[in-house]
Protein backbone atom coordinates (compact mmCIF):
# COMPACT_ATOMS: atom_id res chain seq x y z
CA UNK A 1 0.00 0.00 0.00
CA UNK A 2 2.60 2.52 -1.09
CA UNK A 3 0.78 5.82 -1.14
CA UNK A 4 3.94 7.88 -1.71
CA UNK A 5 5.50 7.63 -5.21
CA UNK A 6 2.67 7.89 -7.66
CA UNK A 7 0.51 10.59 -6.11
CA UNK A 8 0.29 13.07 -8.94
CA UNK A 9 -1.96 16.11 -9.10
CA UNK A 10 -4.79 16.16 -10.09
CA UNK A 11 -5.45 12.44 -10.35
CA UNK A 12 -4.69 11.35 -6.80
CA UNK A 13 -6.02 14.44 -5.09
CA UNK A 14 -9.33 14.24 -6.81
CA UNK A 15 -11.84 16.01 -4.59
CA UNK A 16 -14.91 15.32 -6.72
CA UNK A 17 -17.46 13.04 -5.18
CA UNK A 18 -18.47 9.98 -7.17
CA UNK A 19 -21.95 10.36 -8.67
CA UNK A 20 -24.33 7.88 -10.23
CA UNK A 21 -23.29 8.91 -13.72
CA UNK A 22 -19.61 8.96 -12.94
CA UNK A 23 -18.60 6.77 -10.02
CA UNK A 24 -14.95 7.38 -9.16
CA UNK A 25 -14.36 9.70 -12.12
CA UNK A 26 -10.68 9.14 -12.69
CA UNK A 27 -10.25 5.43 -12.28
CA UNK A 28 -12.54 2.67 -13.41
CA UNK A 29 -10.04 -0.12 -12.98
CA UNK A 30 -9.31 0.84 -9.39
CA UNK A 31 -12.99 1.04 -8.64
CA UNK A 32 -13.60 -2.48 -9.86
CA UNK A 33 -10.71 -3.71 -7.81
CA UNK A 34 -11.95 -2.20 -4.57
CA UNK A 35 -15.45 -3.55 -5.21
CA UNK A 36 -14.08 -7.03 -5.87
CA UNK A 37 -12.07 -6.82 -2.67
CA UNK A 38 -15.16 -5.73 -0.72
CA UNK A 39 -17.15 -8.58 -2.23
CA UNK A 40 -14.52 -11.12 -1.22
CA UNK A 41 -14.34 -9.81 2.34
CA UNK A 42 -18.10 -9.72 2.92
CA UNK A 43 -18.74 -13.02 1.17
CA UNK A 44 -16.10 -14.63 3.40
CA UNK A 45 -17.74 -13.19 6.52
CA UNK A 46 -21.13 -14.36 5.25
CA UNK A 47 -19.91 -17.95 4.76
CA UNK A 48 -18.09 -17.99 8.10
CA UNK A 49 -21.08 -16.73 10.04
CA UNK A 50 -23.38 -19.15 8.21
CA UNK A 51 -21.06 -21.93 9.32
CA UNK A 52 -21.13 -20.64 12.87
CA UNK A 53 -24.96 -20.69 12.86
CA UNK A 54 -24.79 -24.47 12.56
CA UNK A 55 -21.73 -25.16 14.66
CA UNK A 56 -21.96 -22.81 17.66
CA UNK A 57 -23.03 -24.51 20.88
CA UNK A 58 -25.22 -21.78 22.27
CA UNK A 59 -28.50 -21.33 20.33
CA UNK A 60 -28.52 -17.58 21.10
CA UNK A 61 -25.10 -17.28 19.49
CA UNK A 62 -26.49 -19.18 16.50
CA UNK A 63 -29.26 -16.62 16.03
CA UNK A 64 -26.80 -13.75 16.38
CA UNK A 65 -24.57 -15.31 13.73
CA UNK A 66 -27.66 -15.71 11.54
CA UNK A 67 -28.25 -11.97 11.92
CA UNK A 68 -24.64 -11.29 10.97
CA UNK A 69 -25.17 -13.47 7.89
CA UNK A 70 -28.29 -11.46 6.98
CA UNK A 71 -26.43 -8.19 7.28
CA UNK A 72 -23.58 -9.44 5.10
CA UNK A 73 -26.07 -10.68 2.51
CA UNK A 74 -27.54 -7.17 2.51
CA UNK A 75 -24.08 -5.73 1.92
CA UNK A 76 -23.61 -8.13 -1.03
CA UNK A 77 -26.90 -6.83 -2.46
CA UNK A 78 -25.54 -3.33 -2.01
CA UNK A 79 -22.35 -4.21 -3.89
CA UNK A 80 -24.47 -5.68 -6.69
CA UNK A 81 -26.28 -2.33 -6.94
CA UNK A 82 -29.61 -3.52 -5.49
CA UNK A 83 -29.81 -0.86 -2.78
CA UNK A 84 -33.56 -1.16 -2.19
CA UNK A 85 -33.39 -4.93 -1.67
CA UNK A 86 -30.44 -4.49 0.68
CA UNK A 87 -32.33 -2.06 2.91
CA UNK A 88 -35.53 -4.09 2.86
CA UNK A 89 -33.59 -7.22 3.79
CA UNK A 90 -32.22 -5.44 6.85
CA UNK A 91 -35.56 -3.90 7.82
CA UNK A 92 -37.67 -7.04 7.40
CA UNK A 93 -35.36 -9.90 8.29
CA UNK A 94 -32.95 -8.33 10.75
CA UNK A 95 -35.26 -5.70 12.22
CA UNK A 96 -38.37 -7.83 12.63
CA UNK A 97 -38.09 -11.55 11.88
CA UNK A 98 -34.77 -12.19 13.60
CA UNK A 99 -35.87 -10.22 16.68
CA UNK A 100 -38.73 -12.67 17.11
CA UNK A 101 -36.35 -15.60 16.56
CA UNK A 102 -34.07 -14.21 19.23
CA UNK A 103 -37.02 -13.70 21.55
CA UNK A 104 -38.13 -17.31 21.28
CA UNK A 105 -34.64 -18.78 21.52
CA UNK A 106 -33.71 -16.65 24.54
CA UNK A 107 -36.80 -17.72 26.43
CA UNK A 108 -36.32 -21.42 25.72
CA UNK A 109 -34.91 -23.31 28.65
CA UNK A 110 -32.23 -25.32 26.92
CA UNK A 111 -30.24 -27.97 28.74
CA UNK A 112 -26.87 -27.83 27.00
CA UNK A 113 -25.63 -31.13 28.45
CA UNK A 114 -28.66 -33.05 27.16
CA UNK A 115 -28.25 -31.31 23.84
CA UNK A 116 -24.63 -32.40 23.54
CA UNK A 117 -25.63 -35.98 24.39
CA UNK A 118 -28.22 -35.91 21.61
CA UNK A 119 -25.63 -34.82 19.07
CA UNK A 120 -23.62 -37.99 19.71
CA UNK A 121 -26.64 -40.21 19.28
CA UNK A 122 -28.09 -38.64 16.18
CA UNK A 123 -24.81 -37.85 14.41
CA UNK A 124 -24.86 -40.89 12.06
CA UNK A 125 -28.44 -40.20 10.92
CA UNK A 126 -27.66 -36.52 10.46
CA UNK A 127 -24.59 -37.35 8.42
CA UNK A 128 -26.65 -39.69 6.25
CA UNK A 129 -29.31 -37.03 5.57
CA UNK A 130 -26.59 -34.51 4.82
CA UNK A 131 -24.91 -36.91 2.41
CA UNK A 132 -28.18 -37.53 0.53
CA UNK A 133 -28.79 -33.78 0.27
CA UNK A 134 -25.24 -33.21 -0.94
CA UNK A 135 -25.60 -35.87 -3.66
CA UNK A 136 -28.92 -34.38 -4.76
CA UNK A 137 -27.37 -30.92 -4.88
CA UNK A 138 -24.52 -32.29 -7.00
CA UNK A 139 -26.99 -33.92 -9.39
CA UNK A 140 -28.88 -30.66 -9.78
CA UNK A 141 -25.68 -28.68 -10.30
CA UNK A 142 -24.46 -31.02 -13.03
CA UNK A 143 -27.73 -31.29 -14.92
CA UNK A 144 -28.76 -27.64 -14.58
CA UNK A 145 -30.24 -26.11 -17.75
CA UNK A 146 -32.36 -23.02 -18.25
CA UNK A 147 -35.73 -23.77 -19.85
CA UNK A 148 -35.82 -22.59 -23.46
CA UNK A 149 -38.66 -20.10 -22.96
CA UNK A 150 -37.41 -18.72 -19.64
CA UNK A 151 -34.80 -16.28 -20.93
CA UNK A 152 -37.29 -14.71 -23.33
CA UNK A 153 -40.02 -14.43 -20.69
CA UNK A 154 -37.76 -12.55 -18.32
CA UNK A 155 -38.32 -8.81 -18.32
CA UNK A 156 -35.48 -6.38 -17.81
CA UNK A 157 -36.26 -3.24 -15.84
CA UNK A 158 -36.88 -0.14 -17.88
CA UNK A 159 -33.76 1.80 -18.64
CA UNK A 160 -33.34 5.55 -18.50
CA UNK A 161 -32.39 7.36 -15.32
CA UNK A 162 -34.67 5.34 -13.03
CA UNK A 163 -33.40 4.55 -9.58
CA UNK A 164 -33.29 0.96 -8.41
CA UNK A 165 -36.45 1.44 -6.33
CA UNK A 166 -38.46 2.99 -9.16
CA UNK A 167 -37.44 0.26 -11.61
CA UNK A 168 -38.43 -2.47 -9.16
CA UNK A 169 -41.75 -0.80 -8.34
CA UNK A 170 -42.57 -0.27 -12.00
CA UNK A 171 -42.14 -4.00 -12.62
CA UNK A 172 -43.90 -5.27 -9.52
CA UNK A 173 -46.96 -3.09 -9.93
CA UNK A 174 -47.47 -3.64 -13.67
CA UNK A 175 -46.14 -6.85 -15.12
CA UNK A 176 -46.05 -8.90 -11.92
CA UNK A 177 -49.05 -7.30 -10.19
CA UNK A 178 -51.09 -10.49 -9.86
CA UNK A 179 -48.19 -12.53 -8.52
CA UNK A 180 -47.31 -9.75 -6.10
CA UNK A 181 -50.87 -9.48 -4.79
CA UNK A 182 -51.17 -13.26 -4.52
CA UNK A 183 -48.04 -13.49 -2.42
CA UNK A 184 -49.58 -10.86 -0.16
CA UNK A 185 -52.70 -13.02 0.17
CA UNK A 186 -50.56 -16.04 1.04
CA UNK A 187 -48.90 -14.07 3.84
CA UNK A 188 -52.29 -12.87 5.10
CA UNK A 189 -53.59 -16.43 5.21
CA UNK A 190 -50.48 -17.54 7.08
CA UNK A 191 -50.94 -14.72 9.59
CA UNK A 192 -54.62 -15.45 10.20
CA UNK A 193 -53.82 -19.16 10.50
CA UNK A 194 -51.14 -18.50 13.11
CA UNK A 195 -53.52 -16.31 15.12
CA UNK A 196 -56.28 -18.89 14.88
CA UNK A 197 -54.00 -21.71 16.03
CA UNK A 198 -52.65 -19.86 19.06
CA UNK A 199 -55.67 -17.85 20.14
CA UNK A 200 -57.63 -19.12 23.10
CA UNK A 201 -60.42 -17.55 25.04
CA UNK A 202 -59.36 -17.00 28.62
CA UNK A 203 -62.51 -16.83 30.68
CA UNK A 204 -60.99 -16.24 34.10
CA UNK A 205 -58.45 -13.65 33.08
CA UNK A 206 -59.06 -10.20 34.49
CA UNK A 207 -59.20 -7.65 31.72
CA UNK A 208 -59.85 -3.97 31.80
CA UNK A 209 -63.04 -2.51 30.33
CA UNK A 210 -61.92 0.99 29.39
CA UNK A 211 -65.38 1.91 28.12
CA UNK A 212 -67.08 1.01 31.41
CA UNK A 213 -64.42 2.91 33.33
CA UNK A 214 -64.85 6.03 31.28
CA UNK A 215 -68.65 5.94 31.54
CA UNK A 216 -68.50 5.80 35.32
CA UNK A 217 -69.50 9.14 36.84
CA UNK A 218 -68.94 10.39 40.39
CA UNK A 219 -72.72 10.62 40.85
CA UNK A 220 -73.09 6.87 40.22
CA UNK A 221 -70.79 5.79 42.97
CA UNK A 222 -70.44 8.64 45.41
CA UNK A 223 -72.92 9.99 47.93
CA UNK A 224 -72.13 12.95 50.12
CA UNK A 225 -73.73 12.72 53.51
CA UNK A 226 -73.64 15.09 56.44
CA UNK A 227 -73.64 12.82 59.43
CA UNK A 228 -75.54 14.03 62.51
CA UNK A 229 -73.66 13.84 65.79
CA UNK A 230 -74.18 10.49 67.45
CA UNK A 231 -76.50 9.28 64.68
CA UNK A 232 -74.17 7.73 62.18
CA UNK A 233 -75.07 7.07 58.58
CA UNK A 234 -77.61 4.53 57.50
CA UNK A 235 -76.64 2.63 54.40
CA UNK A 236 -79.33 1.84 51.86
CA UNK A 237 -79.92 -1.88 52.11
CA UNK A 238 -78.85 -3.93 50.32
CA UNK A 239 -75.71 -1.89 49.68
CA UNK A 240 -74.89 -1.66 45.96
CA UNK A 241 -71.73 -3.66 45.38
CA UNK A 242 -69.64 -2.33 42.51
CA UNK A 243 -68.96 -4.83 39.76
CA UNK A 244 -65.50 -6.29 40.15
CA UNK A 245 -64.02 -5.45 36.76
CA UNK A 246 -64.94 -1.79 37.09
CA UNK A 247 -62.50 -1.07 39.89
CA UNK B 1 -5.76 -1.11 -2.79
CA UNK B 2 -2.78 1.09 -3.64
CA UNK B 3 -4.14 1.63 -7.18
CA UNK B 4 -7.39 2.77 -5.61
CA UNK B 5 -5.61 5.13 -3.25
CA UNK B 6 -3.40 6.45 -6.04
CA UNK B 7 -6.41 7.87 -7.80
CA UNK B 8 -8.83 8.45 -4.95
CA UNK B 9 -6.78 9.61 -1.98
CA UNK B 10 -8.46 12.98 -2.06
CA UNK B 11 -11.88 11.40 -1.95
CA UNK B 12 -10.97 9.08 0.94
CA UNK B 13 -9.45 11.94 2.96
CA UNK B 14 -12.44 14.15 2.21
CA UNK B 15 -14.86 11.51 3.48
CA UNK B 16 -12.80 11.02 6.63
CA UNK B 17 -12.72 14.78 7.25
CA UNK B 18 -16.47 15.04 6.69
CA UNK B 19 -17.15 12.20 9.09
CA UNK B 20 -15.02 13.88 11.75
CA UNK B 21 -16.71 17.22 11.10
CA UNK B 22 -20.04 15.54 11.81
CA UNK B 23 -19.15 13.14 14.64
CA UNK B 24 -17.19 15.57 16.83
CA UNK B 25 -20.01 18.16 17.04
CA UNK B 26 -22.45 15.28 17.52
CA UNK B 27 -20.54 13.94 20.52
CA UNK B 28 -20.25 17.40 22.03
CA UNK B 29 -23.96 17.82 21.35
CA UNK B 30 -24.70 14.56 23.16
CA UNK B 31 -22.63 15.68 26.15
CA UNK B 32 -24.41 19.01 26.34
CA UNK B 33 -27.81 17.45 25.76
CA UNK B 34 -27.46 15.75 29.16
CA UNK B 35 -26.64 19.18 30.61
CA UNK B 36 -29.54 20.80 28.70
CA UNK B 37 -31.93 18.15 30.01
CA UNK B 38 -30.90 18.66 33.63
CA UNK B 39 -31.14 22.43 33.31
CA UNK B 40 -34.56 22.36 31.60
CA UNK B 41 -35.97 19.82 34.04
CA UNK B 42 -34.54 21.88 36.86
CA UNK B 43 -36.32 24.96 35.56
CA UNK B 44 -39.59 23.06 35.12
CA UNK B 45 -39.40 21.68 38.66
CA UNK B 46 -38.27 25.04 40.15
CA UNK B 47 -34.74 23.85 40.87
CA UNK B 48 -31.41 25.19 39.68
CA UNK B 49 -29.99 22.13 37.97
CA UNK B 50 -26.21 21.61 37.78
CA UNK B 51 -24.52 24.93 38.56
CA UNK B 52 -21.29 24.12 40.40
CA UNK B 53 -18.71 22.95 37.83
CA UNK B 54 -17.54 25.90 35.74
CA UNK B 55 -19.60 28.96 34.78
CA UNK B 56 -23.35 28.11 34.91
CA UNK B 57 -22.32 24.50 35.49
CA UNK B 58 -21.13 24.18 31.88
CA UNK B 59 -18.27 21.88 32.91
CA UNK B 60 -20.69 19.31 34.34
CA UNK B 61 -20.78 16.96 31.27
CA UNK B 62 -16.98 16.70 31.31
CA UNK B 63 -16.88 16.13 35.05
CA UNK B 64 -19.39 13.30 34.57
CA UNK B 65 -17.39 11.82 31.70
CA UNK B 66 -14.15 11.84 33.69
CA UNK B 67 -15.88 10.25 36.66
CA UNK B 68 -17.25 7.48 34.43
CA UNK B 69 -13.86 6.87 32.83
CA UNK B 70 -12.16 6.29 36.15
CA UNK B 71 -14.71 3.86 37.53
CA UNK B 72 -14.20 0.13 37.46
CA UNK B 73 -15.90 -1.92 34.76
CA UNK B 74 -17.56 -4.89 36.41
CA UNK B 75 -18.61 -7.95 34.45
CA UNK B 76 -21.05 -10.06 36.48
CA UNK B 77 -20.46 -13.78 37.04
CA UNK B 78 -22.16 -16.00 34.51
CA UNK B 79 -22.36 -13.17 32.01
CA UNK B 80 -21.55 -13.81 28.37
CA UNK B 81 -18.37 -11.72 28.36
CA UNK B 82 -18.11 -11.11 24.63
CA UNK B 83 -21.74 -10.14 24.07
CA UNK B 84 -21.78 -8.16 27.32
CA UNK B 85 -18.95 -6.02 25.97
CA UNK B 86 -20.29 -5.74 22.43
CA UNK B 87 -23.83 -4.60 23.35
CA UNK B 88 -23.04 -1.02 24.51
CA UNK B 89 -20.67 -0.50 21.58
CA UNK B 90 -23.41 -1.66 19.21
CA UNK B 91 -25.96 0.73 20.71
CA UNK B 92 -23.66 3.71 20.52
CA UNK B 93 -22.22 2.82 17.10
CA UNK B 94 -25.66 2.47 15.53
CA UNK B 95 -26.70 5.83 16.95
CA UNK B 96 -23.75 7.42 15.17
CA UNK B 97 -23.64 5.66 11.77
CA UNK B 98 -27.22 6.69 11.03
CA UNK B 99 -25.94 10.26 10.70
CA UNK B 100 -24.12 9.38 7.46
CA UNK B 101 -27.24 10.15 5.42
CA UNK B 102 -28.79 13.09 7.29
CA UNK B 103 -28.56 16.26 5.17
CA UNK B 104 -27.65 19.20 7.41
CA UNK B 105 -27.83 21.64 4.49
CA UNK B 106 -28.59 21.38 0.77
CA UNK B 107 -26.45 18.43 -0.42
CA UNK B 108 -24.48 18.51 2.83
CA UNK B 109 -24.60 14.84 3.74
CA UNK B 110 -21.70 12.42 3.96
CA UNK B 111 -23.61 10.01 1.72
CA UNK B 112 -26.48 11.39 -0.32
CA UNK B 113 -27.90 7.98 -1.21
CA UNK B 114 -31.09 7.17 -3.08
CA UNK B 115 -32.55 5.03 -0.30
CA UNK B 116 -31.71 7.42 2.55
CA UNK B 117 -34.99 7.01 4.42
CA UNK B 118 -34.81 3.23 4.23
CA UNK B 119 -31.25 3.36 5.54
CA UNK B 120 -32.37 5.42 8.53
CA UNK B 121 -35.28 3.09 9.15
CA UNK B 122 -33.03 0.02 8.87
CA UNK B 123 -30.48 1.43 11.31
CA UNK B 124 -33.12 2.44 13.84
CA UNK B 125 -34.66 -1.02 13.61
CA UNK B 126 -31.26 -2.51 14.46
CA UNK B 127 -31.14 -0.46 17.66
CA UNK B 128 -33.17 -3.09 19.48
CA UNK B 129 -30.27 -5.56 19.30
CA UNK B 130 -28.00 -3.56 21.58
CA UNK B 131 -30.67 -3.67 24.25
CA UNK B 132 -31.77 -7.27 23.83
CA UNK B 133 -28.16 -8.54 23.73
CA UNK B 134 -27.30 -6.52 26.83
CA UNK B 135 -30.32 -7.91 28.67
CA UNK B 136 -29.53 -11.49 27.81
CA UNK B 137 -25.76 -11.33 28.26
CA UNK B 138 -26.05 -9.80 31.75
CA UNK B 139 -27.39 -13.07 33.16
CA UNK B 140 -29.79 -11.14 35.36
CA UNK B 141 -33.56 -11.41 35.59
CA UNK B 142 -34.19 -7.67 35.83
CA UNK B 143 -31.99 -6.96 32.83
CA UNK B 144 -33.67 -9.70 30.84
CA UNK B 145 -37.18 -8.46 31.65
CA UNK B 146 -36.17 -4.94 30.69
CA UNK B 147 -34.75 -6.18 27.40
CA UNK B 148 -37.91 -8.13 26.58
CA UNK B 149 -40.11 -5.14 27.34
CA UNK B 150 -38.00 -2.83 25.30
CA UNK B 151 -37.76 -5.18 22.32
CA UNK B 152 -41.53 -5.69 22.18
CA UNK B 153 -42.06 -1.95 22.50
CA UNK B 154 -39.62 -0.98 19.77
CA UNK B 155 -40.91 -3.57 17.31
CA UNK B 156 -44.51 -2.42 17.91
CA UNK B 157 -43.88 1.26 17.35
CA UNK B 158 -41.70 0.67 14.32
CA UNK B 159 -44.72 -0.57 12.38
CA UNK B 160 -46.70 2.65 12.63
CA UNK B 161 -43.50 4.65 12.13
CA UNK B 162 -43.01 2.76 8.87
CA UNK B 163 -46.48 3.71 7.67
CA UNK B 164 -45.86 7.37 8.54
CA UNK B 165 -42.64 7.30 6.53
CA UNK B 166 -44.43 5.66 3.58
CA UNK B 167 -47.03 8.46 3.62
CA UNK B 168 -44.28 11.07 3.44
CA UNK B 169 -42.68 9.13 0.59
CA UNK B 170 -45.98 9.11 -1.32
CA UNK B 171 -46.00 12.91 -1.05
CA UNK B 172 -42.38 13.23 -2.20
CA UNK B 173 -41.93 10.48 -4.77
CA UNK B 174 -38.36 9.78 -3.70
CA UNK B 175 -36.51 7.96 -0.95
CA UNK B 176 -33.68 10.49 -1.02
CA UNK B 177 -33.57 12.62 2.14
CA UNK B 178 -32.33 15.65 0.22
CA UNK B 179 -35.33 15.42 -2.13
CA UNK B 180 -37.67 15.01 0.85
CA UNK B 181 -36.49 18.31 2.33
CA UNK B 182 -36.62 20.09 -1.03
CA UNK B 183 -40.21 18.88 -1.53
CA UNK B 184 -41.16 20.92 1.56
CA UNK B 185 -40.20 24.30 0.06
CA UNK B 186 -43.88 25.26 -0.36
CA UNK B 187 -45.19 23.86 2.88
CA UNK B 188 -43.67 21.76 5.63
CA UNK B 189 -45.19 18.31 5.85
CA UNK B 190 -46.00 18.92 9.51
CA UNK B 191 -49.01 20.98 8.42
CA UNK B 192 -50.83 18.78 5.86
CA UNK B 193 -49.76 15.61 7.69
CA UNK B 194 -50.26 16.94 11.22
CA UNK B 195 -51.71 13.71 12.73
CA UNK B 196 -48.82 11.73 11.30
CA UNK B 197 -46.33 14.26 12.62
CA UNK B 198 -47.73 13.74 16.11
CA UNK B 199 -47.75 9.95 15.70
CA UNK B 200 -44.17 10.00 14.44
CA UNK B 201 -42.97 12.09 17.33
CA UNK B 202 -44.71 9.95 19.95
CA UNK B 203 -43.41 6.78 18.27
CA UNK B 204 -40.00 8.41 18.42
CA UNK B 205 -40.39 8.76 22.18
CA UNK B 206 -41.24 5.06 22.37
CA UNK B 207 -38.43 4.10 19.99
CA UNK B 208 -35.82 5.83 22.14
CA UNK B 209 -37.29 4.42 25.37
CA UNK B 210 -37.91 7.92 26.69
CA UNK B 211 -40.54 8.93 29.23
CA UNK B 212 -43.48 8.30 29.26
CA UNK B 213 -42.50 5.09 27.45
CA UNK B 214 -39.41 4.28 29.52
CA UNK B 215 -40.79 0.98 30.80
CA UNK B 216 -37.63 -0.76 29.71
CA UNK B 217 -35.82 0.95 32.57
CA UNK B 218 -38.74 1.44 34.95
CA UNK B 219 -36.86 2.00 38.20
CA UNK B 220 -39.73 1.07 40.48
CA UNK B 221 -40.46 -2.27 38.83
CA UNK B 222 -37.27 -3.65 37.32
CA UNK B 223 -34.65 -1.42 38.98
CA UNK B 224 -33.02 -0.04 35.84
CA UNK B 225 -33.94 -2.55 33.20
CA UNK B 226 -31.52 -3.84 30.61
CA UNK B 227 -28.44 -1.92 31.79
CA UNK B 228 -28.72 -2.69 35.50
CA UNK B 229 -25.51 -4.76 35.45
CA UNK B 230 -23.48 -2.21 33.53
CA UNK B 231 -21.03 0.12 35.19
CA UNK B 232 -18.44 2.76 34.32
CA UNK B 233 -17.74 3.34 30.63
CA UNK B 234 -20.01 0.57 29.32
CA UNK B 235 -22.89 2.20 31.19
CA UNK B 236 -21.85 5.59 29.83
CA UNK B 237 -22.02 4.21 26.28
CA UNK B 238 -25.63 3.13 26.80
CA UNK B 239 -26.43 6.47 28.35
CA UNK B 240 -24.80 8.42 25.52
CA UNK B 241 -26.40 6.09 22.96
CA UNK B 242 -29.83 6.96 24.32
CA UNK B 243 -29.12 10.67 23.98
CA UNK B 244 -27.57 10.25 20.53
CA UNK B 245 -30.73 8.40 19.52
CA UNK B 246 -32.83 11.28 20.83
CA UNK B 247 -30.88 13.68 18.61
CA UNK B 248 -31.24 11.26 15.71
CA UNK B 249 -35.02 10.97 16.08
CA UNK B 250 -35.21 14.77 16.32
CA UNK B 251 -33.17 15.05 13.13
CA UNK B 252 -35.47 12.54 11.41
CA UNK B 253 -38.54 14.49 12.55
CA UNK B 254 -36.94 17.70 11.31
CA UNK B 255 -36.04 16.20 7.94
CA UNK B 256 -39.36 14.47 7.33
CA UNK B 257 -41.79 17.03 8.74
CA UNK B 258 -40.17 20.34 9.68
CA UNK B 259 -38.45 21.14 6.40
CA UNK B 260 -34.88 20.20 7.35
CA UNK B 261 -32.52 23.11 6.73
CA UNK B 262 -35.23 25.30 5.10
CA UNK B 263 -36.09 28.57 6.79
CA UNK B 264 -39.65 28.85 8.11
CA UNK B 265 -40.48 31.84 5.89
CA UNK B 266 -38.85 32.01 2.48
CA UNK B 267 -38.09 35.77 2.49
CA UNK B 268 -34.94 37.81 2.90
CA UNK B 269 -33.94 38.07 6.58
CA UNK B 270 -34.72 34.44 7.20
CA UNK B 271 -33.12 32.97 4.10
CA UNK B 272 -29.85 34.79 4.86
CA UNK B 273 -29.31 32.64 7.94
CA UNK B 274 -27.41 29.49 6.91
CA UNK B 275 -29.42 26.27 6.62
CA UNK B 276 -27.31 24.52 9.25
CA UNK B 277 -28.51 27.02 11.86
CA UNK B 278 -32.15 26.39 11.03
CA UNK B 279 -31.53 22.65 11.10
CA UNK B 280 -29.93 22.89 14.56
CA UNK B 281 -32.66 25.18 15.89
CA UNK B 282 -35.36 22.73 14.79
CA UNK B 283 -33.49 19.82 16.38
CA UNK B 284 -33.16 21.76 19.63
CA UNK B 285 -36.88 22.52 19.54
CA UNK B 286 -37.67 18.79 19.17
CA UNK B 287 -35.22 17.93 21.98
CA UNK B 288 -36.86 20.50 24.22
CA UNK B 289 -40.23 18.80 23.65
CA UNK B 290 -38.60 15.43 24.49
CA UNK B 291 -37.43 16.85 27.83
CA UNK B 292 -40.63 18.76 28.47
CA UNK B 293 -42.62 15.54 28.04
CA UNK B 294 -40.29 13.72 30.42
CA UNK B 295 -40.66 16.36 33.10
CA UNK B 296 -44.45 16.49 32.74
CA UNK B 297 -45.97 13.07 32.12
CA UNK B 298 -45.97 9.99 34.36
CA UNK B 299 -44.89 6.62 32.94
CA UNK B 300 -47.75 4.77 31.26
CA UNK B 301 -48.68 1.18 31.97
CA UNK B 302 -47.42 -1.60 29.71
CA UNK B 303 -50.84 -2.65 28.37
CA UNK B 304 -51.63 0.99 27.63
CA UNK B 305 -48.38 1.25 25.72
CA UNK B 306 -49.21 -1.79 23.61
CA UNK B 307 -52.82 -0.81 22.93
CA UNK B 308 -51.70 2.71 21.97
CA UNK B 309 -49.23 1.33 19.44
CA UNK B 310 -51.33 -1.39 17.88
CA UNK B 311 -54.93 -0.19 18.32
CA UNK B 312 -54.55 3.57 17.90
CA UNK B 313 -51.44 4.54 15.97
CA UNK B 314 -51.39 1.66 13.49
CA UNK B 315 -55.00 2.09 12.23
CA UNK B 316 -54.69 5.89 12.09
CA UNK B 317 -51.42 5.84 10.17
CA UNK B 318 -52.69 3.17 7.75
CA UNK B 319 -55.93 5.06 7.18
CA UNK B 320 -54.10 8.33 6.67
CA UNK B 321 -51.80 6.69 4.13
CA UNK B 322 -54.81 5.54 2.09
CA UNK B 323 -56.42 8.98 2.48
CA UNK B 324 -53.32 10.87 1.37
CA UNK B 325 -52.71 8.54 -1.58
CA UNK B 326 -56.38 8.93 -2.61
CA UNK B 327 -56.31 12.73 -2.37
CA UNK B 328 -53.08 12.95 -4.34
CA UNK B 329 -54.48 10.63 -7.01
CA UNK B 330 -57.82 12.44 -7.35
CA UNK B 331 -56.33 15.92 -7.62
CA UNK B 332 -53.46 14.76 -9.80
CA UNK B 333 -50.85 15.90 -7.26
CA UNK B 334 -48.85 12.70 -7.32
CA UNK B 335 -45.17 13.44 -7.85
CA UNK B 336 -43.47 11.92 -10.94
CA UNK B 337 -46.91 10.93 -12.27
Amino acid sequence: MAIGGNLSWPNAWNWTRPTDEQPFPHSHGARHMIINLAFDVFAAILLLSAGMVVSSRNPVHSVLFLILAFINAAILFLIAGAEFLAMVLVIVYVGAVAVLFLFVVMMLDVDFAALAEGVQRYAPIGALVGLVLLIELGMVAVGWTIAPGAAAARLAPMAGGLTDTQALGALIYTRYLVLFQLSGVVLLVAMIGAILLTHRERKRAKTQNLDAQHRRMPADTLRLVTAELGQGVSLPSPAPTPAKEEV
Amino acid sequence: MSAFLATNTGFVLLTLAQSLALIVPLLIGVAYLTFFERKVMGAIQLRKGPNVVGPFGLGQPFADAIKMLFKETIIPTGADRVLFTIAPMLTFGLAIIAWAVIPVNNHWAIANINVGVLYLFAISSLGVYGIIIAGWASNSKYAFLGALRSAAQMVSYEVSMGFVIVTVLVCVGSLNLNDIVLAQRKIWFAIPLLPLFVIFFISGLAETNRAPFDLAEGDTEIVAGFFVEYSAMSFALFFLGEYANMILISAMTTTLFLGGWLSPIGIAPFTLIPGVVWFLLKIILCLFVFIWVRATLPRIRYDQLMSLGWKVFLPISMGYLVLVAGVLEIFGWLPNA
